[in-house]
């Protein structure tokens, strides 16, 4: 036992090379560690099943009425359909002066839904139906002038939470928590009476 | 020399089973070194019952947690009825429950007086920094415990609840959008995001709590308790090397400990049996209906512990900004150590600078709680707004107003007051 530890003695140790063989094996080591945090990472992610139930989802509008709203449901999430009258339509711009983001330019909606009426068409409106604030389901108020919100509402949504007001093109009114505008899921058309909410169709940088 | 005798000349009780056991572990030396000859301040106040109470709670959520997940079923569609089947069915299931419900609330109220303590009497300052960050980590995994926690029941106030939390992170810059659907693993909160809060509320989160526990007591051991009046007692030592202001923890603190865990117990039990849902402040009452993604509860409001933060969140109109400024009003803690340049720890012993802002801090605290739990319009959001600015000033200020304060000397040995 005795030699073993004389022999030790007699060799030279060259630290630097210690050095680089201890520095270069942590390395290794690290992108290990690094690599085997990917499966634990990704496991977080939405699972296949529910990407699949995250599809897109058909609606048939054929029964929707002037004036009325539909609910559907898309990535758990609660769609607002509207059938609008162009006249109410052609009034938005009258509300720009009272909202944040008249424009939609800090909004989230897809690029066809960026525009004065935030949709592809006059007629109907696709909104996501929780409220930028927090999270709660705005209500429907689409009666022009309102007993509760007063002769001057122009119709549109109210946040029974924090009262943010939303006009018929989603659009938050100033004076409201709530700070863009009601997000816009993409969305096209197949027929001319069947929403597909989730799929942008082949046009998804204009407006249809 | 006996054959018990061991490296380091340390003292090893001889012969027997007891001989035995701490030759192989070191039992006795430990509870030497730990309790009967680690010394203590003689000068604690009542202020320093909540240490050691924070450890009774501890242990208390520990076993009725266990208990609970004995008849708990985790899932979107068992969750909620698999607790009305505890508080129904379950022999005792409601006193579980309701132990560890209140709990909950009783571990936030303990922890708040205790860090309390910390800042009042600058038990932050050095040597403590290291042992002041572990109990501000220990206190962020408690937030996150407690958050995760009550999701699990999955009544409405929980689901609306992770929403508005979880959203809270779709406020960062760039990856926000994509972090928030990470964390619900999921288009919304779902099933997936019910399953992982479990996993983290019951093991994950709770043996982090329990490694940072041991270190804030090692790390405490290691540099010894502050007192109320800032005075290092190990400065002035008998011949023995005994701190001449200390005396030994065991039994003179484990007795006092004893009688501060019957007074809490009491009150305790009284919550508990009298008033578990402490009129809507511990269990809310949207929380007895099951979650419903198409309703939102009106008003929403997150537990009293978190209201402080909430109505701060609140008071911004920017709704980035406000994420942002409450990161920063959690956050602020962690800095004390470095923020405070004042000479002296304790409060006694500072000038009337430093005792306006710590008393305008302890009041708007209070007031945001307050404030936090009212619905956010008109008064509630301009006055969220007043008194954050005294909340912020404490710790932003404090490099400066610690400094010019006037204070009095510090005495060389610890003081009683009454």
């Amino acid at each position: 036992m005795s030699d073993s530890g004389a022999i030790a003695n007699d060799i030279e140790i060259d630290e630097s090379r210690r050095k680089f063989l201890t520095a270069a094996a942590s390395a290794t080591a690290a992108v290990g560690v690094a690599v085997t945090l990917v499966p634990f990472v990704e496991s977080w992610t939405p699972s296949e099943r529910a990407r699949a139930l995250g599809a897109p989802v058909t609606v048939d509008i054929t029964k929707l009425e002037l004036g009325q709203m539909i609910l559907a449901t898309w990535r758990k999430q609660v769609i607002y359909i509207v059938r609008r009258d162009k006249a109410l339509v052609d009034a938005l711009p009258k509300n720009d002066a009272d909202l944040k983001d008249p424009k939609s330019a800090d909004s989230d909606q897809p690029a066809y839904a960026k525009n004065e009426m935030r949709s592809r068409r006059v007629d109907v409106l696709v909104l996501i139906g929780i409220c930028t604030h927090l999270g709660c389901l705005p209500k429907q108020f689409f009666d022009p002038g309102d007993p509760v919100l007063g002769a001057s509402w122009p119709g549109g949504f109210r946040c029974p939470c924090h009262g943010s007001r939303f006009d018929l093109a989603g659009r938050v009114f100033n004076g409201s928590p709530a700070p863009t505008n009601l997000r816009i899921p993409p969305y096209s058309f197949s027929t001319e009476n069947t929403l597909v909410i989730g799929l942008d169709g082949g046009d998804a940088a204009g407006a249809a | 020399m006996a054959g018990n005798d061991k490296a380091g000349g340390a003292v090893v009780p001889q012969g027997g089973f007891w001989g035995w056991l701490n030759y192989r572990l070191p039992v006795a030396a430990f509870w030497r070194s730990q309790a009967s000859e680690y010394y203590a301040p003689k000068n604690f106040n009542v202020w320093y019952y909540f240490g050691s109470l924070a450890l009774l709670v501890l242990v208390m959520q520990l076993v009725t947690g266990i208990f609970l997940t004995m008849f708990y079923k985790v899932g979107e569609a068992t969750a909620f009825d698999s607790v009305e089947y505890i508080m129904r069915e379950v022999k005792y299931g409601w006193l579980l429950r309701y132990l560890h419900s209140t709990g909950a609330s009783a571990f936030f109220l303990v922890i708040y007086l205790h860090m309390f303590r910390g800042i009042m009497y600058g038990s932050y300052k050095a040597p403590r920094e290291l042992l002041w960050l572990f109990g501000m980590i220990i206190y962020l995994a408690l937030m996150a415990e407690a958050f995760m926690g009550y999701v699990l029941p999955w009544g409405n106030m929980s689901f609306w609840a992770a929403t508005v939390i979880i959203n809270l992170f779709g406020t960062i810059p760039a990856i926000g959008p994509g972090l928030v659907e990470w964390i619900r693993g999921d288009y919304g909160i779902a099933d997936a995001t019910l399953n992982r809060f479990f996993s983290l509320h019951v093991v994950a989160v709770p043996l982090v709590l329990l490694l940072l526990v041991v270190l804030h007591l090692v790390a405490l051991h290691e540099v010894g308790s502050n007192n109320p009046d800032g005075v290092d007692i190990k400065k002035k030592k008998d011949d023995k090397g005994v701190p001449l202001d200390g005396i030994p923890f065991h039994p003179y603190y484990t007795v006092k400990d004893l009688f501060g865990t019957g007074v809490f117990l009491t009150l305790f039990a009284a919550v508990v049996f009298f008033v578990p849902t402490f009129g809507d402040l511990f269990l809310e009452k949207a929380n007895f209906g099951p979650a419903d993604p198409l309703s939102t509860p009106d008003p929403i409001s997150p537990s009293w512990y978190f209201t402080p933060y909430y109505a701060i969140l609140r008071a911004v109109p920017n709704q980035r900004m406000g994420a942002l400024l409450m990161l920063i009003a959690v956050s602020a803690f962690f800095f004390l150590p470095w923020l405070d340049r004042s000479p002296v720890k304790s409060v006694r012993y500072r000038g009337w600078i430093y005792k306006t802002f710590l008393g305008l801090f302890a009041v708007s605290f209070l007031a945001l709680m307050y404030l936090g739990m009212q619905p956010a319009q008109g008064v509630y959001v301009t006055l969220s707004r007043v008194f954050a600015v005294p909340y912020f000033a404490f710790f932003v200020l404090m490099p400066f107003y610690s400094r010019i304060d006037p204070v009095k000397p510090v005495p060389e040995r610890v003081t009683y007051h009454g």
